[in-house]
C-alpha cells in the first residue's frame, strides 16, 4: 500500500473531523444535511457487512464467513464486546473449516 | 491484525490507527484493499465513512475547550464513542472530561492493540484462523448503534441490496461507493418538501 496515499486519506478524515469545531463553531447545519451527514455511513456499513461476507471479489461466494456473521449478530445482541464479537466470528468460520 | 492479512506491513498498520484514527475507516480501507479494490475506490470509501465525523464535529463544537491549538488537537478524537459518552453527560463540564477521558483511553488502547494485532497478524494463514471473518463481524458491530437515527433501518437495507446487485457487476470497491446512496432512501421519508422521487407520502 502507498504510504502517500494512506497518509492523504488520513488528512482527509482529519479535516472532516476539525470541520466543525473549527471552521462553523457557532453555527449550525440546517436539520435535513445534518441528519444525511449523520446517515451517511449506514449505507456504507451495510453494503460492506454484505461484500465482506458473501463476495470475493467480484464472485458471490457462500462460505464459512455467512454463518460466522450469525454468530456476531447474536454477541451483537447479546451486548457482547466489540473484541468478543469480532474474535466470536473469527473462531465460527475457523472451527468450521477445521470440521469441513 | 487485519490490515496485515489486507497486505499492508506493521508500520502502516499502525501509522494508519495513529493518524486516521476512525475505525470504520481503517477497516473500509484495508478490507477493499484487501480484497484487491483499487486504492480510488478504497479511498472514497474511507472518506465516505468517515464524513460522519462532520456531524460530530457540529455536535462536539460546543462542548471542546475553547483555542484553536487545543480545538486542533481534539478534534481528532472526534469519533463515534467520544462523541456518545459526551452526549450522555449531565452538564458541559463533565461533557468536556467524559470526551477528552473516553478519547484518549480509545486512542491508546485502539493502537496499542493495533500494534499487537499486526504483529500477530502477520505470523498466521488468514482463512484458516477464520480472520476473514472478522472484517463483517467488525462491520455489523459498528454498524448496529448506527440502527438507532430515523430512516436509518431504510438506508442500510438499500445500501446493502445496492451492494449484492452490483458485486457481481462491477469492480471491487465500486458497490460500496453506490451504497453510499442509500442515505438519500432515509432521507425521502421525512423531507416534507424535498425532490423527491418517491413524492412526500409518510413512512414510520
Amino acid at each position: 500500500m502507498n504510504g502517500t496515499a494512506l497518509l492523504l486519506i488520513s488528512a482527509g478524515c482529519y479535516l472532516m473531523k476539525a470541520f466543525g469545531p473549527l471552521v462553523l463553531a457557532d453555527r449550525s447545519l440546517p436539520p435535513t444535511a445534518a441528519r444525511l451527514v449523520g446517515l451517511q455511513a449506514v449505507p456504507v456499513l451495510a453494503a460492506l457487512v454484505v461484500i465482506q461476507t458473501v463476495s470475493s471479489g467480484d464472485r458471490l461466494v457462500l462460505d464459512a464467513r455467512l454463518p460466522a456473521l450469525g454468530v456476531a449478530a447474536v454477541l451483537i445482541w447479546r451486548r457482547a464486546p466489540f473484541l468478543a464479537v469480532v474474535l466470536g466470528a473469527a473462531a465460527t468460520a475457523a472451527l468450521l473449516r477445521t470440521v469441513w | 491484525m487485519l490490515s496485515v492479512t489486507a497486505g499492508l506491513s506493521v508500520a502502516q498498520s499502525c501509522v494508519l490507527s495513529l493518524v486516521m484514527f476512525t475505525g470504520a475507516s481503517q477497516f473500509a480501507l484495508v478490507g477493499i484493499i484487501g480484497a484487491g479494490g483499487v486504492l480510488g475506490a478504497a479511498a472514497g470509501n474511507a472518506l465516505l465513512l468517515g464524513a460522519r465525523n462532520v456531524a460530530y464535529g457540529f455536535v462536539a463544537a460546543p462542548i471542546l475547550a475553547k483555542g484553536r491549538g487545543r480545538r486542533l488537537v481534539l478534534s481528532q478524537l472526534v469519533i463515534d464513542e467520544t462523541v456518545a459518552m459526551a452526549r450522555a453527560q449531565p452538564d458541559p463540564v463533565s461533557a468536556r472530561y467524559a470526551f477528552s477521558a473516553t478519547g484518549l483511553a480509545i486512542y491508546v488502547l485502539w493502537n496499542a492493540g493495533t500494534l499487537a494485532g499486526a504483529v500477530i497478524g502477520g505470523e498466521v494463514d488468514p482463512a484458516r484462523f477464520g480472520l476473514d471473518a472478522m472484517f463483517p463481524a467488525a462491520f455489523l458491530a459498528l454498524l448496529v448503534p448506527q440502527l438507532r437515527q430515523g430512516g436509518a433501518h431504510r438506508a442500510a437495507v438499500v445500501g446493502a441490496v445496492i451492494a449484492l446487485v452490483l458485486i457481481p457487476l462491477t469492480p471491487v470497491g465500486v458497490p460500496v461507493l453506490a451504497a453510499s446512496l442509500g442515505v438519500l432512501a432515509a432521507g425521502a421519508g421525512r423531507a416534507a418538501t424535498g425532490p423527491t422521487d418517491r413524492g412526500t407520502e409518510g413512512w414510520r
